[in-house]
Protein backbone atom coordinates (compact mmCIF):
# COMPACT_ATOMS: atom_id res chain seq x y z
CA UNK A 1 0.00 0.00 0.00
CA UNK A 2 1.04 3.44 -0.64
CA UNK A 3 1.31 6.07 1.86
CA UNK A 4 2.00 9.05 -0.14
CA UNK A 5 0.17 12.06 1.61
CA UNK A 6 -0.47 9.90 4.68
CA UNK A 7 -0.35 10.87 8.06
CA UNK A 8 2.18 8.71 10.26
CA UNK A 9 1.11 9.64 13.69
CA UNK A 10 1.38 6.02 15.96
CA UNK A 11 3.51 3.47 14.55
CA UNK A 12 0.23 1.02 15.38
CA UNK A 13 -0.72 2.44 12.15
CA UNK A 14 1.68 0.43 10.04
CA UNK A 15 1.39 -2.88 9.09
CA UNK A 16 4.55 -5.56 8.10
CA UNK A 17 4.72 -4.52 4.58
CA UNK A 18 4.51 -0.96 5.48
CA UNK A 19 7.78 -1.25 7.33
CA UNK A 20 9.09 -3.92 4.85
CA UNK A 21 9.31 -1.57 2.33
CA UNK A 22 10.68 1.21 3.93
CA UNK A 23 13.30 -1.06 5.39
CA UNK A 24 14.55 -2.26 2.11
CA UNK A 25 14.47 1.09 0.48
CA UNK A 26 16.50 2.78 3.16
CA UNK A 27 18.81 0.03 3.14
CA UNK A 28 19.40 0.32 -0.75
CA UNK A 29 21.99 3.52 0.07
CA UNK A 30 19.40 5.21 -2.74
CA UNK A 31 20.49 8.48 -3.25
CA UNK A 32 17.97 11.16 -5.34
CA UNK A 33 16.16 14.11 -5.45
CA UNK A 34 13.04 13.47 -4.94
CA UNK A 35 12.40 16.35 -2.60
CA UNK A 36 13.75 18.84 -4.89
CA UNK A 37 11.16 21.72 -5.25
CA UNK A 38 9.64 20.85 -2.17
CA UNK A 39 9.57 22.59 1.42
CA UNK A 40 9.20 20.46 4.77
CA UNK A 41 8.08 22.43 8.16
CA UNK A 42 9.80 21.65 11.29
CA UNK A 43 7.63 22.59 13.76
CA UNK A 44 9.43 21.43 16.91
CA UNK A 45 7.45 22.91 19.77
CA UNK A 46 9.18 21.13 22.51
CA UNK A 47 13.24 21.07 22.66
CA UNK A 48 14.79 18.33 20.07
CA UNK A 49 17.86 18.78 18.76
CA UNK A 50 19.06 15.39 17.68
CA UNK A 51 15.77 14.52 16.27
CA UNK A 52 14.74 17.90 13.87
CA UNK A 53 18.90 17.83 12.88
CA UNK A 54 18.51 14.31 11.72
CA UNK A 55 14.96 15.45 9.86
CA UNK A 56 16.39 18.29 8.29
CA UNK A 57 19.86 15.89 6.95
CA UNK A 58 16.97 13.37 5.89
CA UNK A 59 15.20 16.55 3.30
CA UNK A 60 18.62 17.89 2.22
CA UNK A 61 20.05 15.14 1.43
CA UNK A 62 17.03 14.42 -0.76
CA UNK A 63 17.21 17.82 -2.68
CA UNK A 64 14.41 19.50 -0.45
CA UNK A 65 14.23 22.75 1.60
CA UNK A 66 12.74 23.04 5.09
CA UNK A 67 11.56 25.79 7.24
CA UNK A 68 10.48 26.03 10.94
CA UNK A 69 11.82 26.90 14.18
CA UNK A 70 12.53 25.27 17.54
CA UNK A 71 11.04 25.53 20.65
CA UNK A 72 13.05 28.79 22.06
CA UNK A 73 11.69 30.58 18.10
CA UNK A 74 8.59 28.68 18.80
CA UNK A 75 7.43 31.06 21.86
CA UNK A 76 8.17 34.57 19.50
CA UNK A 77 6.87 32.47 16.32
CA UNK A 78 3.46 32.35 18.02
CA UNK A 79 3.55 35.37 19.98
CA UNK A 80 0.33 33.77 22.17
CA UNK A 81 -0.74 31.72 18.74
CA UNK A 82 -2.51 28.40 19.27
CA UNK A 83 -0.77 25.72 18.18
CA UNK A 84 -4.16 25.20 15.74
CA UNK A 85 -3.39 28.34 14.05
CA UNK A 86 0.35 27.91 13.77
CA UNK A 87 -0.27 24.50 12.13
CA UNK A 88 -2.87 26.06 9.49
CA UNK A 89 -0.22 28.61 8.73
CA UNK A 90 2.69 26.02 7.82
CA UNK A 91 0.45 24.27 6.31
CA UNK A 92 0.03 26.96 3.36
CA UNK A 93 3.55 26.93 3.04
CA UNK A 94 4.93 23.88 3.13
CA UNK A 95 4.40 20.48 1.46
CA UNK A 96 4.44 17.90 4.62
CA UNK A 97 4.81 18.94 8.62
CA UNK A 98 6.98 17.39 11.12
CA UNK A 99 5.37 18.13 14.30
CA UNK A 100 7.15 17.65 17.71
CA UNK A 101 5.04 18.54 20.91
CA UNK A 102 4.73 18.15 24.61
CA UNK A 103 1.06 17.82 24.70
CA UNK A 104 -0.17 14.09 23.91
CA UNK A 105 -2.40 13.96 20.27
CA UNK A 106 -0.70 17.03 18.99
CA UNK A 107 0.48 15.61 16.07
CA UNK A 108 -3.18 14.13 15.36
CA UNK A 109 -4.63 16.92 15.87
CA UNK A 110 -2.54 18.67 13.60
CA UNK A 111 -3.04 16.29 11.22
CA UNK A 112 -6.89 16.77 11.22
CA UNK A 113 -6.31 20.41 10.62
CA UNK A 114 -3.26 20.42 8.00
CA UNK A 115 -3.92 19.32 4.37
CA UNK A 116 -0.77 18.48 4.11
CA UNK A 117 0.62 15.09 5.48
CA UNK A 118 1.73 15.30 9.34
CA UNK A 119 4.46 13.52 10.76
CA UNK A 120 4.50 12.75 14.23
CA UNK A 121 8.17 13.63 15.46
CA UNK A 122 7.04 13.24 19.09
CA UNK A 123 4.19 14.03 20.84
CA UNK A 124 3.40 13.94 24.77
CA UNK A 125 4.57 10.64 26.42
CA UNK A 126 3.28 8.28 24.77
CA UNK A 127 3.96 8.08 20.56
CA UNK A 128 7.36 8.49 18.53
CA UNK A 129 6.17 6.58 15.38
CA UNK A 130 9.89 7.32 13.35
CA UNK A 131 12.11 6.43 16.35
CA UNK A 132 10.33 3.21 16.70
CA UNK A 133 10.70 2.31 13.10
CA UNK A 134 14.55 3.54 13.09
CA UNK A 135 14.62 0.69 16.42
CA UNK A 136 12.80 -1.76 14.21
CA UNK A 137 14.93 -1.07 11.37
CA UNK A 138 17.80 -1.38 12.95
CA UNK A 139 16.88 -4.80 14.05
CA UNK A 140 15.96 -5.99 10.78
CA UNK A 141 19.13 -5.23 10.04
CA UNK A 142 21.24 -6.79 12.66
CA UNK A 143 19.30 -9.81 13.00
CA UNK A 144 17.82 -10.29 9.70
CA UNK A 145 14.15 -9.83 10.99
CA UNK A 146 12.10 -8.87 14.08
CA UNK A 147 10.05 -11.87 15.22
CA UNK A 148 10.96 -14.93 17.27
CA UNK A 149 13.41 -13.17 19.34
CA UNK A 150 13.34 -12.30 23.28
CA UNK A 151 13.33 -8.94 23.95
CA UNK A 152 13.78 -6.67 27.02
CA UNK A 153 12.85 -3.38 27.32
CA UNK A 154 14.19 -1.42 30.13
CA UNK A 155 13.76 2.03 32.50
CA UNK A 156 11.79 4.54 31.89
CA UNK A 157 8.46 2.52 30.79
CA UNK A 158 5.26 4.90 31.90
CA UNK A 159 7.04 8.50 30.76
CA UNK A 160 8.95 7.48 28.25
CA UNK A 161 8.17 7.59 24.88
CA UNK A 162 10.71 6.09 22.86
CA UNK A 163 9.90 2.81 25.07
CA UNK A 164 6.44 3.44 24.42
CA UNK A 165 6.09 3.26 20.58
CA UNK A 166 8.94 0.29 20.77
CA UNK A 167 6.19 -1.57 22.65
CA UNK A 168 3.37 -0.35 20.60
CA UNK A 169 5.63 -1.04 17.72
CA UNK A 170 6.41 -4.64 18.45
CA UNK A 171 2.71 -5.28 18.49
CA UNK A 172 2.77 -5.53 14.78
CA UNK A 173 6.06 -8.59 14.72
CA UNK A 174 5.59 -11.89 16.65
CA UNK A 175 8.43 -11.85 19.42
CA UNK A 176 8.89 -14.33 21.18
CA UNK A 177 8.74 -12.98 24.46
CA UNK A 178 8.96 -9.04 25.94
CA UNK A 179 10.67 -8.77 29.52
CA UNK A 180 9.54 -5.20 30.83
CA UNK A 181 12.12 -4.35 33.78
CA UNK A 182 10.96 -1.17 35.44
CA UNK A 183 10.52 0.10 38.29
CA UNK A 184 7.10 -0.06 39.84
CA UNK A 185 6.19 3.11 39.59
CA UNK A 186 7.42 3.51 36.17
CA UNK A 187 5.76 0.17 34.73
CA UNK A 188 3.46 0.87 31.38
CA UNK A 189 0.27 2.40 31.64
CA UNK A 190 -2.69 -0.22 31.83
CA UNK A 191 -3.77 1.16 28.55
CA UNK A 192 -0.16 0.25 27.25
CA UNK A 193 -0.29 -3.28 28.78
CA UNK A 194 -3.34 -3.92 27.55
CA UNK A 195 -2.67 -3.42 23.97
CA UNK A 196 0.01 -6.01 24.06
CA UNK A 197 -0.32 -8.84 21.87
CA UNK A 198 2.84 -10.27 22.75
CA UNK A 199 3.58 -12.89 26.12
CA UNK A 200 4.99 -10.46 28.21
CA UNK A 201 5.92 -10.47 31.98
CA UNK A 202 7.78 -8.09 34.63
CA UNK A 203 11.45 -9.38 35.50
CA UNK A 204 14.60 -8.02 36.84
CA UNK A 205 17.31 -7.52 34.54
CA UNK A 206 19.58 -10.65 36.12
CA UNK A 207 17.26 -13.24 36.17
CA UNK A 208 16.28 -12.44 31.88
CA UNK A 209 19.70 -11.32 31.00
CA UNK A 210 20.84 -14.95 29.02
CA UNK A 211 17.39 -15.21 27.52
CA UNK A 212 17.67 -12.10 25.52
CA UNK A 213 18.52 -11.18 22.11
CA UNK A 214 17.67 -7.51 22.26
CA UNK A 215 18.16 -5.10 25.19
CA UNK A 216 16.62 -1.68 24.64
CA UNK A 217 17.69 0.76 26.73
CA UNK A 218 16.06 4.39 28.25
CA UNK A 219 16.71 6.84 30.82
CA UNK A 220 15.34 6.50 33.96
CA UNK A 221 14.82 10.26 35.27
CA UNK A 222 15.58 11.03 38.68
CA UNK A 223 12.40 13.90 38.60
CA UNK A 224 10.08 11.34 37.95
CA UNK A 225 10.44 9.89 41.61
CA UNK A 226 8.41 11.69 44.67
CA UNK A 227 10.89 10.46 47.00
CA UNK A 228 14.86 10.86 45.69
CA UNK A 229 15.66 8.09 48.35
CA UNK A 230 13.30 5.62 46.37
CA UNK A 231 15.63 6.83 42.68
CA UNK A 232 18.78 5.91 45.22
CA UNK A 233 17.63 2.75 45.80
CA UNK A 234 16.55 1.50 42.46
CA UNK A 235 18.67 3.18 39.83
CA UNK A 236 21.78 0.79 40.14
CA UNK A 237 19.65 -2.15 39.06
CA UNK A 238 18.84 -0.46 36.16
CA UNK A 239 22.55 0.53 34.63
CA UNK A 240 24.38 -1.59 31.87
CA UNK A 241 28.16 -1.90 32.27
CA UNK A 242 30.24 -4.33 30.48
CA UNK A 243 31.02 -6.74 33.82
CA UNK A 244 27.16 -7.20 33.91
CA UNK A 245 27.14 -8.58 30.21
CA UNK A 246 29.32 -11.30 30.64
CA UNK A 247 26.23 -13.14 31.32
CA UNK A 248 24.54 -12.27 28.03
CA UNK A 249 24.48 -14.08 24.75
CA UNK A 250 26.94 -12.62 22.82
CA UNK A 251 24.63 -11.94 19.91
CA UNK A 252 23.00 -9.90 22.07
CA UNK A 253 22.66 -6.45 20.95
CA UNK A 254 21.95 -3.04 23.01
CA UNK A 255 19.67 -0.35 21.57
CA UNK A 256 18.98 3.25 23.20
CA UNK A 257 17.21 6.27 21.66
CA UNK A 258 20.01 8.72 23.24
CA UNK A 259 20.80 10.86 24.41
CA UNK A 260 22.27 8.45 27.02
CA UNK A 261 23.59 9.92 30.50
CA UNK A 262 25.18 7.26 32.82
CA UNK A 263 22.32 4.22 32.48
CA UNK A 264 24.97 2.69 29.81
CA UNK A 265 28.34 2.81 31.40
CA UNK A 266 31.11 3.80 28.61
CA UNK A 267 32.85 0.70 29.07
CA UNK A 268 30.08 -0.82 26.89
CA UNK A 269 30.33 1.39 23.53
CA UNK A 270 33.30 -1.02 22.98
CA UNK A 271 31.27 -4.74 23.35
CA UNK A 272 30.29 -5.71 20.13
CA UNK A 273 26.43 -5.95 22.23
CA UNK A 274 26.90 -1.83 21.21
CA UNK A 275 24.30 -0.74 18.67
CA UNK A 276 23.16 2.53 19.45
CA UNK A 277 25.48 4.84 17.50
CA UNK A 278 24.52 2.30 14.19
CA UNK A 279 20.78 2.95 15.41
CA UNK A 280 21.56 6.86 15.60
CA UNK A 281 23.52 6.30 12.32
CA UNK A 282 20.10 4.82 10.67
CA UNK A 283 17.77 7.95 11.60
CA UNK A 284 18.97 9.10 8.20
CA UNK A 285 18.39 6.58 5.51
CA UNK A 286 14.95 5.57 7.46
CA UNK A 287 13.55 9.21 7.68
CA UNK A 288 14.83 9.68 4.11
CA UNK A 289 12.77 6.73 2.81
CA UNK A 290 9.96 8.04 4.83
CA UNK A 291 10.14 11.20 3.32
CA UNK A 292 10.49 10.17 0.25
CA UNK A 293 7.63 7.64 0.45
CA UNK A 294 5.11 10.17 1.95
CA UNK A 295 5.91 13.51 0.91
CA UNK A 296 3.39 14.38 -2.04
CA UNK B 1 -45.66 1.12 32.12
CA UNK B 2 -46.67 -1.50 34.01
CA UNK B 3 -49.49 -1.79 36.46
CA UNK B 4 -46.94 -1.86 39.39
CA UNK B 5 -45.30 1.41 38.32
CA UNK B 6 -48.70 3.15 38.27
CA UNK B 7 -49.13 2.21 42.24
CA UNK B 8 -46.03 3.28 43.27
CA UNK B 9 -46.04 6.84 41.57
CA UNK B 10 -49.21 8.21 39.77
CA UNK B 11 -49.07 9.19 36.27
CA UNK B 12 -47.52 12.44 35.52
CA UNK B 13 -49.52 15.35 33.39
CA UNK B 14 -46.52 17.09 31.06
CA UNK B 15 -42.96 15.69 31.14
CA UNK B 16 -40.95 13.51 31.55
CA UNK B 17 -40.67 9.86 32.51
CA UNK B 18 -37.26 7.96 32.56
CA UNK B 19 -37.70 4.20 32.68
CA UNK B 20 -35.35 1.32 32.94
CA UNK B 21 -32.79 2.65 34.51
CA UNK B 22 -30.41 0.46 35.78
CA UNK B 23 -31.17 -0.27 39.65
CA UNK B 24 -29.69 2.03 41.89
CA UNK B 25 -28.93 5.02 39.48
CA UNK B 26 -31.77 7.43 39.47
CA UNK B 27 -29.74 9.71 41.38
CA UNK B 28 -27.07 9.72 38.70
CA UNK B 29 -29.71 10.71 36.32
CA UNK B 30 -31.29 13.47 38.43
CA UNK B 31 -27.47 14.56 38.94
CA UNK B 32 -27.00 13.96 35.26
CA UNK B 33 -30.11 16.71 34.47
CA UNK B 34 -28.91 18.69 37.31
CA UNK B 35 -32.33 18.44 39.38
CA UNK B 36 -31.12 19.43 43.05
CA UNK B 37 -35.03 19.84 44.01
CA UNK B 38 -34.45 22.85 44.43
CA UNK B 39 -35.90 24.08 40.89
CA UNK B 40 -39.30 23.68 41.93
CA UNK B 41 -40.23 20.80 39.67
CA UNK B 42 -42.20 17.95 40.82
CA UNK B 43 -39.80 15.10 40.70
CA UNK B 44 -40.55 11.55 41.54
CA UNK B 45 -37.89 9.06 42.05
CA UNK B 46 -38.66 5.47 42.18
CA UNK B 47 -35.95 2.92 43.52
CA UNK B 48 -35.07 -1.20 42.72
CA UNK B 49 -38.69 -1.87 41.29
CA UNK B 50 -39.02 -5.18 40.10
CA UNK B 51 -39.20 -5.21 36.29
CA UNK B 52 -39.50 -8.01 33.82
CA UNK B 53 -36.02 -7.23 31.86
CA UNK B 54 -34.02 -5.75 33.96
CA UNK B 55 -34.48 -7.39 37.27
CA UNK B 56 -35.03 -4.57 38.99
CA UNK B 57 -35.01 -0.88 37.94
CA UNK B 58 -34.77 2.60 38.84
CA UNK B 59 -37.80 5.09 37.25
CA UNK B 60 -37.60 9.02 37.09
CA UNK B 61 -40.69 11.21 36.32
CA UNK B 62 -40.05 14.99 35.91
CA UNK B 63 -42.86 16.97 35.98
CA UNK B 64 -42.78 19.95 33.37
CA UNK B 65 -39.06 19.03 32.12
CA UNK B 66 -38.51 17.54 28.57
CA UNK B 67 -34.95 16.75 28.23
CA UNK B 68 -32.55 18.06 25.06
CA UNK B 69 -30.64 15.65 22.77
CA UNK B 70 -27.86 16.38 24.82
CA UNK B 71 -29.29 15.29 28.47
CA UNK B 72 -30.53 12.22 26.31
CA UNK B 73 -26.83 11.41 25.05
CA UNK B 74 -25.40 11.48 28.73
CA UNK B 75 -28.01 9.42 30.09
CA UNK B 76 -26.84 6.91 27.44
CA UNK B 77 -23.47 6.86 29.34
CA UNK B 78 -24.65 6.14 33.03
CA UNK B 79 -28.11 4.34 31.91
CA UNK B 80 -27.47 2.73 28.44
CA UNK B 81 -30.98 0.50 29.17
CA UNK B 82 -33.10 3.51 29.73
CA UNK B 83 -36.34 4.51 28.16
CA UNK B 84 -37.58 8.26 27.53
CA UNK B 85 -41.40 9.10 27.61
CA UNK B 86 -42.56 12.38 27.10
CA UNK B 87 -45.71 12.75 28.32
CA UNK B 88 -48.33 15.67 26.98
CA UNK B 89 -51.45 15.72 28.98
CA UNK B 90 -51.20 12.45 30.31
CA UNK B 91 -50.46 10.51 26.99
CA UNK B 92 -46.90 9.67 26.19
CA UNK B 93 -46.60 11.23 23.05
CA UNK B 94 -43.00 10.26 22.49
CA UNK B 95 -41.25 6.97 23.22
CA UNK B 96 -37.38 7.21 22.71
CA UNK B 97 -34.49 4.51 23.37
CA UNK B 98 -31.39 6.21 24.44
CA UNK B 99 -28.56 5.14 22.53
CA UNK B 100 -24.66 4.70 23.19
CA UNK B 101 -22.73 5.44 20.25
CA UNK B 102 -19.16 3.92 19.12
CA UNK B 103 -17.75 7.62 19.61
CA UNK B 104 -18.64 10.13 21.81
CA UNK B 105 -17.90 13.70 21.42
CA UNK B 106 -17.88 16.87 23.74
CA UNK B 107 -19.87 14.86 26.39
CA UNK B 108 -16.80 13.92 28.82
CA UNK B 109 -13.09 15.31 29.56
CA UNK B 110 -9.90 13.60 29.10
CA UNK B 111 -8.51 12.77 32.88
CA UNK B 112 -4.99 13.46 31.30
CA UNK B 113 -3.89 16.68 31.87
CA UNK B 114 -1.48 16.79 29.01
CA UNK B 115 -3.92 15.79 26.05
CA UNK B 116 -4.57 18.24 23.63
CA UNK B 117 -8.25 18.07 24.03
CA UNK B 118 -7.53 19.84 27.70
CA UNK B 119 -5.71 22.38 25.71
CA UNK B 120 -6.91 26.28 26.31
CA UNK B 121 -7.90 27.85 22.24
CA UNK B 122 -7.27 24.38 20.80
CA UNK B 123 -9.14 23.10 17.55
CA UNK B 124 -9.71 19.75 18.80
CA UNK B 125 -12.83 18.66 20.91
CA UNK B 126 -12.81 15.45 23.20
CA UNK B 127 -13.58 12.35 21.76
CA UNK B 128 -13.43 9.02 22.76
CA UNK B 129 -14.13 5.63 21.66
CA UNK B 130 -16.51 3.16 23.42
CA UNK B 131 -14.48 0.07 24.13
CA UNK B 132 -16.57 -1.61 27.27
CA UNK B 133 -20.10 -0.80 28.08
CA UNK B 134 -20.67 -3.05 31.34
CA UNK B 135 -18.73 -1.62 33.32
CA UNK B 136 -18.46 1.39 30.53
CA UNK B 137 -14.88 2.21 29.40
CA UNK B 138 -14.21 4.91 27.02
CA UNK B 139 -10.40 5.63 25.56
CA UNK B 140 -9.55 8.97 24.34
CA UNK B 141 -8.86 9.45 20.47
CA UNK B 142 -6.20 11.49 20.79
CA UNK B 143 -3.98 10.54 23.89
CA UNK B 144 -5.17 6.88 24.57
CA UNK B 145 -5.86 7.73 28.31
CA UNK B 146 -8.56 5.45 29.66
CA UNK B 147 -11.94 7.27 31.53
CA UNK B 148 -13.50 5.07 34.01
CA UNK B 149 -17.51 4.81 34.51
CA UNK B 150 -16.57 6.43 37.99
CA UNK B 151 -14.69 9.35 36.11
CA UNK B 152 -17.64 10.10 33.90
CA UNK B 153 -20.43 9.89 36.23
CA UNK B 154 -17.94 11.86 38.68
CA UNK B 155 -18.14 14.41 35.77
CA UNK B 156 -21.51 14.66 33.94
CA UNK B 157 -22.77 15.26 37.98
CA UNK B 158 -20.52 17.87 38.43
CA UNK B 159 -21.09 19.54 35.48
ZN1 LIG C 1 -6.90 12.58 25.92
Amino acid sequence: MSFRGKDVLCIMDFTRNDLERLFRIASSKFEGDELRGRVIAMAFFEPSTRTRLSFETATLRLGGGYIGFDAVQATSVAKGESFSDTIRMLDAYADAIVVRHSLEGAAKLAAELADSPVINAGDGSKRHPTQAMIDLYTIWKEKRGIDNLTYGVLGDLRYGRAAGSFLRALNIYSPKKVYLIAPESLRPREELLDSLKMSWEFADLSEVLPELDVLYVTRIQKERFPDPAEYERVKGSYRIDASLLRDAKSSMIILHPLPRVDEIALDVDSTPHALYFKQAANGIPLRMALLREVVP
Amino acid sequence: MNAEDKLVVRRISNGTVIDHIPAGRALRVLGILGITGDEGYTVALVMNVHSGKLGKKDIVKVEGRELSKEEVDKIALVAPTATINIVRDYEVVEKRRVELPGMIEGIVRCVNPKCVTNAPREAAKPRFRVISREPLKLVCEYCSEYLSEDEIIAQLAGS
